[in-house]
């Protein structure tokens, strides 16, 4: 049976979405021989205003590369909370930062509340590394990607010199993640 | 034994500077601009690597006179840009078609006119690149719909630029230049290059713009000896102006025709299920992942739909759409601009079916649910 799966990453500008969704869908189409693409939408802005990150891994080829039908949304920012629910599938998931966003759409999807950016700052070290923990968690919620996959692409992605402190934060979120999915 | 494999996620404008340092590109001038930056800034680190030169211009019209100028002391040349740049390349695309320079400008298309969405795709450049630059000239662009036909079509850019002494336009469009994708990269040592072919006499016989019968003239690379004149002025053979009207008129007709009687080297196209379809679709670049997609779910609904992807944008498809006058009942031609390629098939059919018209200009790509929608019942 094939299968299409759909992640958006979302947040603001600066926040390392499009970092995290080259480094899934590597994982995804190097290590784990599936089929990915990411692609990505911004305005014109460096920094700030919403953006998001969209990854689409199936085993078939991938003619679409846009998010149509989403599977699971992650949403850093109220405004990108806000602006980007609406594909959302019936049955899908969205992972919230629970500080950030505080409403929460509502609809038959499921939602999990988890403090990404606190955690990164106080367990993994750096507030910074949250677009890792945030892969941890979406490992260990989807199982779309290999933990073994996306350790590999993610050292060979994250800048020289930060591979530790990367590594640990997908270990911070992959375990909130056990704890949430048990 | 299996093969081995070397898979890598890249994006079209990563693909494409890779697919130029392949085909021997060794000289890069350009000014950055979003979508098309990506191209200038592998290029900026990998060109010095290996003997090339990078250098970034101080404005668009710059940048492609450097090119020129590096095509003729013999090195394979490129620049990338998007509209605004374009724009302000079009005079000196005019000046390597009429100089018979061969080089590779890269349009990764934004939307228009002007600024218009620096960072949003649209694919409003198809004339442009057929009509940019003024007076009557042969043009060819390309366009590609994946991340690994962008690697495959930039080594095409320049065998087609080197083979026929030509400018190619390469367009890309937003989507493809900024999607990641998996590349199973092929062996670089295995390409097909193409080059010039270099004068077969002596200097003082050489003639620069010799009327051969392919229309191709042998191209000597400036250092190597053989003294040229090049001008954007009407010349003859010896490349000095001349105000001969038979002079003129041979040398306009042969530039068009080393293009037009090699049409059929040059145009690709890409029939995706075809051969029973009773409606067709004609796409090109993203929007033609849309259209392929919108195939498999019309096909899965028991409608005979097919999809024809150009390939090549100029010279146009023309023969290979007529071949299927007889069959297809409807046409729709899909393309993030208002019809610009669209007034070209129908020219192509003459009359012969219906083409419908499905344009989007807002920034957003056209889906495969929008496609699938406009499709006859």
């Amino acid at each position: 049976m094939s299968f299409r799966y759909e992640i958006r990453l979302s947040g603001e500008g600066g926040q390392g979405l499009v970092l995290a969704g080259k480094i899934l869908a590597e994982a995804a189409a190097v290590y784990d021989e599936l089929n990915a693409t990411q692609s990505q939408s911004y305005g014109p802005e460096a920094r700030g205003g919403a953006s998001r990150s969209e990854v689409i891994i199936s085993d078939e080829d991938i003619d679409y590369p846009k998010a149509v039908n989403i599977d699971l949304l992650l949403a850093l920012t109220q405004e990108s909370c806000d602006r980007y629910h609406s594909d959302l599938k019936k049955d899908g998931i969205i992972l919230v930062d629970s500080e950030a966003v505080t409403r929460v759409p509502e609809g038959s999807f499921r939602v999990i509340k988890v403090p990404i950016i606190q955690l990164a700052r106080e367990k993994a070290g750096r507030a910074l590394v949250a677009n890792i923990v945030a892969l941890g968690l979406i490992a260990g919620i989807s199982r779309i990607v290999s933990e073994k996959s996306l350790l590999t692409a993610i050292e060979a992605r994250v800048p020289k010199g930060t591979e530790e402190l990367n590594l640990k934060a997908f270990a911070v979120g992959l375990r909130e993640a056990q704890a949430i999915m048990k | 034994m299996q093969e081995e494999k070397n898979i890598r996620v890249l994006t079209g404008n990563e693909a494409c500077a890779e697919g130029a340092l392949a085909a021997g590109m060794r000289f890069y001038a350009g000014y950055p601009i979003t979508p098309s930056s990506e191209v200038a800034e592998v290029l900026a680190v990998e060109l010095p690597k290996i003997g090339g030169v990078f250098i970034q211009m101080e404005d668009e019209i710059a940048s492609i006179g450097a090119i020129i100028g590096g095509s003729l002391a013999g090195v394979k040349s490129m620049t990338a840009t998007s509209g605004p740049g374009f724009s302000l390349m079009q005079e000196n695309i005019g000046f390597a078609a009429m100089a018979e320079v061969p080089c590779v400008i890269v349009n990764v298309m934004r939307g228009g006119p002007s600024t218009g969405l620096p960072t949003l795709p649209a694919q409003g450049d198809v004339m442009q690149a057929r009509w940019g630059t003024h007076g009557d000239h042969p043009i060819i662009a390309l366009a590609p719909f994946s991340v690994a036909e962008t690697f495959a079509l930039t080594v095409r850019a320049f065998n087609l630029s080197e083979k026929y002494r030509t400018p190619v336009i390469l367009l890309l469009d937003e989507i493809i230049g900024h999607v990641n994708e998996k590349v199973n990269m092929p062996d670089t040592t295995a390409l097909e290059i193409i080059d010039r072919i270099p004068p077969a006499v002596a200097p003082d016989k050489y003639l620069p713009y010799e009327h051969t019968e392919c229309g191709v003239p042998p191209m000597a690379s400036f250092g190597q000896g053989y003294r040229f004149h090049v001008t954007g002025l009407a010349h003859d053979e010896t490349g000095f102006p001349t105000n001969s009207g038979r002079e003129i008129g041979r040398l306009i007709e042969r530039l068009h025709r080393k293009i037009e009687q090699n049409r059929d080297d040059i145009v690709e196209v890409d029939a995706f299920m075809m051969d029973d379809a009773e409606t067709a679709l004609v796409s090109f670049g993203s929007t033609a992942r849309s259209a392929r997609h919108a195939v498999r779910l019309a096909r899965e609904a028991g409608k005979k739909v097919g999809l024809l992807r150009l390939k090549t944008l100029w010279p146009f498809a023309d023969k290979e759409i007529r071949a299927y006058a007889g069959q297809i009942k409807n046409w729709v031609v899909a393309e993030m601009n208002l019809g610009q390629m669209a007034h070209e098939v129908e020219w192509a059919l003459a009359g012969a079916a219906p083409v419908k018209r499905l344009n989007k200009v807002d920034g957003d790509p056209i889906s495969p649910a929008e496609i699938l929608q406009a499709l006859p019942e």
